[in-house]
């Protein structure tokens, strides 16, 4: 005997993710699932952000990682608040893992919630929590083939910053190979290029994440 | 690296669709499984066997139907499958194309021996 049943693998998930986008939509929130591979610069990102935007905005970042608090300590460092998710292994953040630790969040007396995914460039963009926007970064170390190689993030994601273009002269990346093959995977990803390290092009960034907040 | 909670996440759904339909032992899957998804359909068999043992799906068919990547470019309106993301429209050489169809993931049917 056979049984139609046509239902989304997904759809716990997706239950989920939509429960906690509901309450941020409630609580006037402006949620980002910023994403990248290992290194890229996520925490260093969000170190300067909230250094230049905790006394304009209320905001915390939820901090995904397999191991450790490192990096929600060196956000807290900051003056920020921080809470660590650890998975024990598993290589993305899912809607229940971000539900579990709203509890925590004073959500009533916040513009902003970043979320910093594990660092992976596959997997974290195949799982919606919920968020606003979907962020990634692309360092320059990296190599301009990524999208090429990785193309479910860059479609999914709706801003691209590619990162440590003060590395530029020491690499072979071509930054217009990024840009190229991200627009042509996703035409309306808005790209900013910066440097987490120097600074440069940050306040574009700034500038774009106050606009979204007031939107809210 | 994700398959093992994505085939948690089929066995949660057979499961209550079994109940639904009085099935006891679950002899087949079928999904759909669009190529521009990031699931890697051996890796998942993989962790679908492993996690169906001594529940009523051990030793089940898990048979996942690949959907190409099919979009229109939006500047002639033709219609084609892409062999990659980055294909230009293979009549006008557009470059702007609106994918239709390669981010599918949902089961289809089950199926028993009853």
């Amino acid at each position: 005997m056979k049984v139609s049943v046509v239902r989304n693998i997904l759809e716990a998930n997706e239950a989920i993710a939509q429960k906690n986008r509901k309450l941020f939509k409630e609580k006037g929130l402006f949620t980002i699932n910023l994403m990248s591979s290992p290194g890229a610069g996520k925490t260093t990102l969000l170190e300067n952000t909230a250094e230049a935007l905790k006394d304009k905005l209320r905001m915390a970042v939820i901090e995904g990682d397999i191991q450790s608090s490192v990096d929600a300590r060196r956000i807290a460092k900051k003056g920020v608040q921080a809470i660590q998710i650890n998975t024990d292994g598993g290589c993305h953040l899912d809607a229940n893992m971000i539900q579990n630790v709203l509890a925590h969040l004073d959500l009533d007396n916040l513009d902003l919630l970043i979320v910093e995914n594990v660092g992976n460039l596959v997997c974290p963009a195949e799982f919606d929590i919920g968020e606003n926007v979907k962020a990634m970064i692309l360092s320059v170390t990296e190599g301009d083939d990524k999208p090429l190689k990785y193309p479910v993030m860059f479609r999914e994601s709706a801003v691209l910053l590619i990162n440590k273009i003060d590395l530029l002269p020491y690499t072979n990346c071509k930054i217009n190979n990024i840009k190229k093959a991200a627009l042509k995977l996703n035409p309306k990803i808005k790209i900013f290029e910066v440097s987490c390290r120097t600074g440069e092009g940050l306040e574009n960034w700034y500038k774009w994440i106050r606009q979204q907040t007031k939107k809210k | 690296m994700h398959e093992l909670s994505i085939a948690q996440g089929i066995l949660d759904i057979i499961r209550d669709e079994a109940e639904k339909n009085s099935i006891e032992r679950i002899s087949a899957v079928r999904l759909k499984l669009g190529k521009l998804t990031a699931v890697e359909p051996s890796s998942l068999s993989f962790c679908f066997e492993l996690i169906t043992k001594g529940t009523l799906a051990e030793g089940a068919r898990l048979e996942i139907e690949t959907v190409p990547i099919t979009g229109r470019c939006a500047q002639c309106g033709r219609e084609f499958t892409l062999e990659d993301p980055f294909c230009n429209c293979p009549v006008c050489q557009g470059l702007k194309i609106d994918i239709l169809t390669g981010r599918e993931f949902y089961i289809c049917e089950i199926e028993t021996d009853d």
